[in-house]
């Protein structure tokens, strides 16, 4: 839940995940005033698509595809968003998770991450995803991943919110931390065996 | 031949609040030939009478697809119609893009309510000629409307419009009531018979009118030649009368909505 | 009609020697053959109703709406021609999204009422144009509590306790000033106002109508939320009564 100015560890209470509308999750990594912007944008279109009040609403695919436009808009105008998004919910019983690069690249995936995770966070996953896994399997998975990720990004803070989506509605979670170790050996001198010239 | 000084300009309204350039325009809905649609909770059927006006000509296309999920057909001018069609797909193809996702139906009628509407306001415009029925699913289910040159929209059970049209109106309003439980040929079959009310007597074949459907796992499409011809056949409806009203007669009994006069018809 | 053949009542932007603007007064007559509209200010919010008129027995029920939302924390009623009355309400919603985009806050329902009597009054100024054929009734709820206002096709607003428009506009006023708005709360206010379009409704003369209605209130957490009700005079008050208590 870091919000940092350059390297400096400037909020540490920036929630980056926000619902969208009834069926939708957002979250971000990236530029926080950016991220702003995009929920702005998310909220008129929401208000809009509301404001119809004919049955319709937009659910999780259509809010990812609208946010691919937009970020791919945005990189052809030389002024991009500079945020990865990650898209997830659940509507008319179907499932949907996906994410939006800042230059509008964008996939489908039983599981996601931005940034670090995808080389830290995404492994795992790959390893250990399965169809069928409960919420409490998936919230242990998440947070094996965010302890490496919290381990391995020195500006990284250990704060974090998980959210829950289904059919019934939104749950975002409390901040909260997760039990760290410390005495790995491995972190006792980092540096030692690296090879490089400073 | 002017009836007054208040109907030759669409800015202006008369005495008693009403407009006759717009009145003038749905005018030319009733000229155009029948146009019927039909729903019931999972299909829409609509059905066209299109006759050409010259032996050496073909008849004007009176049903366009406007995406999978949503075709049109029309009443009036057919120029107006291919206009508005072409604007329709357009607004669809557009909330594909964005969203990947079909546009609801009734967001799409409102758009072209709208459109229609600006026409009405403005000095140097004219209100278009043409009445549309929109027939459509989305996940709302499946939805038919009427859009008028007024800018005026309805969704309806099942309505005819154009020339004639009055005489499948009535064969509709005596059965609608129905249609909600009919399956998919159900509805061709009374949409034919629908048609047939507008020819007055003359041989309905399958060569004078257009059939095409939307309704649950099946995109929009006309359906084609031979197989009308096939459904007429074994009907028989070339011919024969139309089937007693499915529903009971107190339903039949009432007047049917006819106009007032010196009010404005614009909320038909 | 005096006005008739002068030829000062076919332009809107002709004045009449006694100084009136005719087209404006013609399009007004245009609203007035509407189904009534009913807009009331209880003490904890707002609620709106309309007798919408249904021209054939094939249409759908609930089509045709005649209540829109123009934002969370405000809706419109229109009477007279819905097709101008839509042109009304999009242009709400822009000025409502716009103002919240700049200030990021909701817009007041005043500023909102002026912004929209302004766009109605630009369509009285030009040849080009025409006036809307169309008055609308607004009703919002923001931090100086709920608010009703009536546009009208001149373009003039006023802020009301409860008013009316359409046909049976009259007939509806009268009821409303029988009302004791200051202390009656929404849930009671809903009632009324449907019995009075139930009450004003000619069934004999009249085309069949559908009771539209929708109100902002605590109970709708101060959003602008649809009402609905079924669609039977005899059994009205019960199902009112019935459904409002268990509405939440």
């Amino acid at each position: 839940m870091a919000g940092s100015y350059g390297s400096t560890l400037r909020y540490k209470n920036v929630e980056r995940i926000k619902s969208i509308g009834k069926h939708t999750l957002l979250g971000a990594s990236g530029e926080v005033s950016d991220f702003q912007e995009i929920l702005r944008y998310l909220d008129e279109l929401i208000i809009y698509d509301d404001m119809w009040d004919d049955g319709n609403s937009l659910g999780p695919k259509e809010v990812h595809n609208y946010l691919t436009r937009v970020m791919y808009n945005r990189r052809n105008k030389f002024d991009p968003l500079f945020n990865s998004l990650v898209v997830g919910g659940v509507k008319n019983g179907q499932k949907y998770l996906g994410m939006v690069g800042m230059i509008g690249t964008h996939y489908e995936d039983n599981h996601v991450a931005t940034g670090f995770g995808n080389h830290l966070a995404r492994p795992l996953m790959r390893a250990e995803w399965h169809e069928d896994m409960s919420f409490e399997e998936a919230v242990k998975l998440l947070e094996k991943c965010l302890l490496v990720l919290l381990y391995r990004d020195r500006s990284a803070i250990n704060k974090f919110q998980i959210a829950k989506i289904t059919e019934v509605g939104v749950t975002i979670s409390e901040p909260y931390a997760l039990k760290t170790f410390w005495g790995f050996l491995a972190f006792q001198n980092p540096t030692k065996g690296a090879e490089g010239s400073w | 031949m002017f009836r007054n000084q208040y109907d030759t300009d669409v800015t202006t309204w008369s005495p008693a609040g009403r407009l006759f350039q717009v009145e003038y325009a749905m005018e030319a809905v009733k000229q155009g030939s029948a146009a019927i649609g039909l729903r019931s909770a999972t299909h829409i059927v609509l059905a066209t009478v299109n006759k050409a006006t010259s032996e050496l000509s073909s008849h004007q296309k009176k049903i366009f697809k406007v995406d999978d999920h949503i075709g049109v057909a029309i009443a009036g001018l057919t120029a107006d119609g291919r206009v508005l069609s072409r604007y329709l797909r357009n607004e669809c193809i557009n909330h594909s893009f964005v969203y990947e996702s079909p546009l609801p139906i009734s967001r799409l009628v409102i758009q072209l309510a709208d459109k229609a509407q600006v026409c009405t306001q403005r000095s140097w415009k004219r209100p278009y000629g043409v009445g549309l029925l929109v027939a459509g699913l989305d996940e709302t289910g499946a939805h038919l409307y009427y859009n008028c040159p007024s800018g005026s929209y309805f969704e309806f059970q099942s309505i005819a419009i154009g020339s004639r049209s009055q005489a499948a109106k009535t064969y509709l309003e005596r059965r609608f009531e129905g249609f909600e439980k009919y399956s998919r040929e159900e509805l061709i079959k009374d949409g034919l018979f629908a048609i047939k009310e507008t020819l007055q007597g003359e041989k309905l074949t399958s060569a004078i009118c257009t059939v095409a459907i939307v309704g649950v796992g099946e995109p929009f499409h006309v359906i084609d030649q031979q197989t009308i011809e096939r459904v007429i056949e074994s009907l028989d409806i070339g011919d024969e009368d139309a089937p007693p009203p499915a529903v009971a007669e107190s339903a039949a009994d009432e007047p049917t909505a006819s106009q007032e006069p010196g009010t404005a018809p614009m909320d038909i | 009609m005096s006005s008739i053949g002068t030829g000062y009542d076919l332009s809107v932007t002709t004045f009449s020697p006694d100084g009136r603007v005719f087209q404006i007064e013609y399009a007004a007559k245009a609203v007035d053959n509407s189904g009534t509209v009913v807009g009331i200010k209880c003490k904890d919010g707002i609620v709106l109703g309309v007798e919408k008129l249904i021209p054939s027995k094939m249409l759908l029920a609930g089509s045709n709406r005649r209540i829109h939302s123009v934002h969370k924390h405000a809706g419109m009623a229109v009477a007279g021609l819905a097709a101008d009355g839509r042109q009304i309400v999009a242009r709400a919603k822009s000025e409502a999204t716009n103002y919240e985009r700049i200030y990021g806050e909701p817009i007041p329902v005043k500023e909102l009422a002026d912004r929209v009597a302004s766009y109605v009054h630009l369509c009285t100024l030009y040849w080009w144009l025409r006036p809307f054929g169309c008055g609308v009734i607004l009703g919002g709820y923001d931090r100086d509590g709920p608010q009703l206002y009536m546009i009208e096709p001149s373009g003039v607003s006023y802020r009301y306790f409860g008013t009316a428009i359409g046909k049976g506009r009259q007939a509806a006023k009268t009821e409303i000033e029988k009302l004791k708005l200051s202390d009656m709360t929404c849930k009671q206010g809903i009632i009324e106002v449907a019995k009075i379009i139930y009450g004003i409704h000619d069934e004999a003369k009249d085309k069949a109508f559908e009771l539209e209605l929708s109100w902002i209130c605590e109970d709708s957490n101060r959003q602008h939320q649809k009402v609905i009700f079924k669609h039977n005079k005899t059994l009205l008050i019960l199902f009112v009564w019935k459904e409002i208590n268990t509405l939440f």
